[in-house]
């Protein structure tokens, strides 16, 4: 497969930051619901905020990478059977994608480092804590990190029930090509 | 009629006029931060968790002639609850435990005030906690009063108690076992006299 782009196909790097971005999204939806009602003596209690923290920084490294792939290699053209709505339903969806999943992968941060404490990622780095206005913010970024964490699910399961449409009924390429085809 | 009335207002006005010379108020210097309100619970049972209240007021009064007729008011704003580990905190604060923003406060107010000799003190009072009120014993100590160097004068008291946040309507600790279910409270309260 082509690393980038071109005009009709997605390259590796497109398809590859595409679905692992799409598996981590999901991963740490279930993860994040799961662990939160963990008994506090569960072997899990304390790795399963660790693993959703890490997976978490790295989701948004993704995201960034992705937004600038972007521009250095645009994705390819829509197909011509794709319609006037389709187009400009697809790409509001696409941009409030990654706008939403920014959000919360930056107040995931927020709340970790609400008051001062680095945000360790499996212990091989950290991400030193930049704004820490302690109680309030780490209660605000929690609100905003559930509330849009379910917005995103939301809409990322709206724009795969996009992708089955156009596969089933309009017997389109348009996800064969998310998978490089 | 009127007579009376005056008479009895009169009365009134002296009684308390009595009173207010002898009870000294005392409001806890809380802008020197010279107060705490620290607690320790047991961590599964093998060492103890410290935590405190970084927010509260107070006031207490107190007549060296009449120390039974002390009165002791605390308010605490359960927001600032405080155990130096974010997330520990954050989760203290949500409706599991603490539910700070349906229970913003918690307070105690004084039912009974016993000196007991050697300056120790049995100080009960009304403790209200996620809007449950249980009465409770202080088991306190006068520490020392005096004049201080900036032209105040002060007043403090140091005081222990435990209860059980179960009995509060804490649901969350029902996940901890019972080694964690008691809360020990440390209370070392200095007033300025008003």
């Amino acid at each position: 497969m082509r690393i980038k782009n071109n005009p009709e196909k997605f390259g590796l790097i497109a398809v590859v930051l595409h679905w692992s971005i799409a598996l981590a999204t999901f991963f740490l939806f279930g993860l994040g619901l799961w662990m939160i009602d963990l008994a506090y003596y569960d072997t899990w209690y304390q790795k399963g905020p660790r693993l959703h923290e890490g997976i978490g920084v790295f989701l948004f490294f993704f995201l960034v990478i992705r937004i600038l792939w972007r521009h250095f290699s645009p994705p390819p053209t829509a197909l011509k059977n794709h319609k006037k709505w389709e187009k400009m339903s697809s790409k509001v969806a696409h941009i409030m994608l990654n706008i939403l999943l920014l959000v919360i992968t930056i107040s995931g941060y927020l709340i970790v480092t609400a008051e001062s404490d680095a945000l360790s990622v499996f212990g091989w780095f950290s991400l030193p804590a930049t704004l820490s206005k302690g109680a309030s913010q780490a209660d605000l970024a929690g609100d905003v990190h559930l509330v849009l964490a379910w917005a995103v699910i939301v809409l990322a399961a709206v724009h795969a029930l996009g992708a089955i449409k156009h596969h089933l009924i309009d017997k389109d390429r348009t996800l064969k090509r998310m998978l490089g085809q | 009629m009127k007579k009376i009335l005056i008479l009895l207002v009169a009365g009134l006005m002296n009684i308390t006029a009595i009173n207010s010379a002898q009870a000294e108020d005392y409001i806890l210097d809380i802008e020197g931060a010279h107060a705490f309100i620290n607690f320790k619970v047991k961590h599964l049972g093998y060492s103890w968790l410290y935590g405190r209240f970084n927010t509260f007021t107070g006031k207490f009064s107190y007549d060296e002639l009449n120390p039974s007729a002390a009165t002791v008011e605390i308010e605490i704003d359960t927001n600032s609850i405080d155990s130096n580990h974010v997330k520990r905190d954050k989760h203290l604060r949500d409706d599991e435990f603490l539910d700070v923003k349906e229970f913003p406060k918690s307070t105690f107010v004084s039912t009974s005030f016993n000196e007991t000799g050697d300056g120790k003190i049995i100080l009960k009072g009304d403790f209200t906690l996620n809007g449950v009120t249980k009465n409770i014993t202080i088991n306190a100590e006068h520490i020392g009063h005096g004049d201080d160097p900036w032209g105040g004068y002060r007043r403090g008291f140091y005081g222990t108690t435990s209860f059980k946040p179960a009995e509060y309507g804490l649901g969350g600790m029902d996940k901890l076992n019972a080694d964690s279910a008691e809360v020990f409270l440390e209370l070392s309260l200095e007033g300025i006299r008003q």
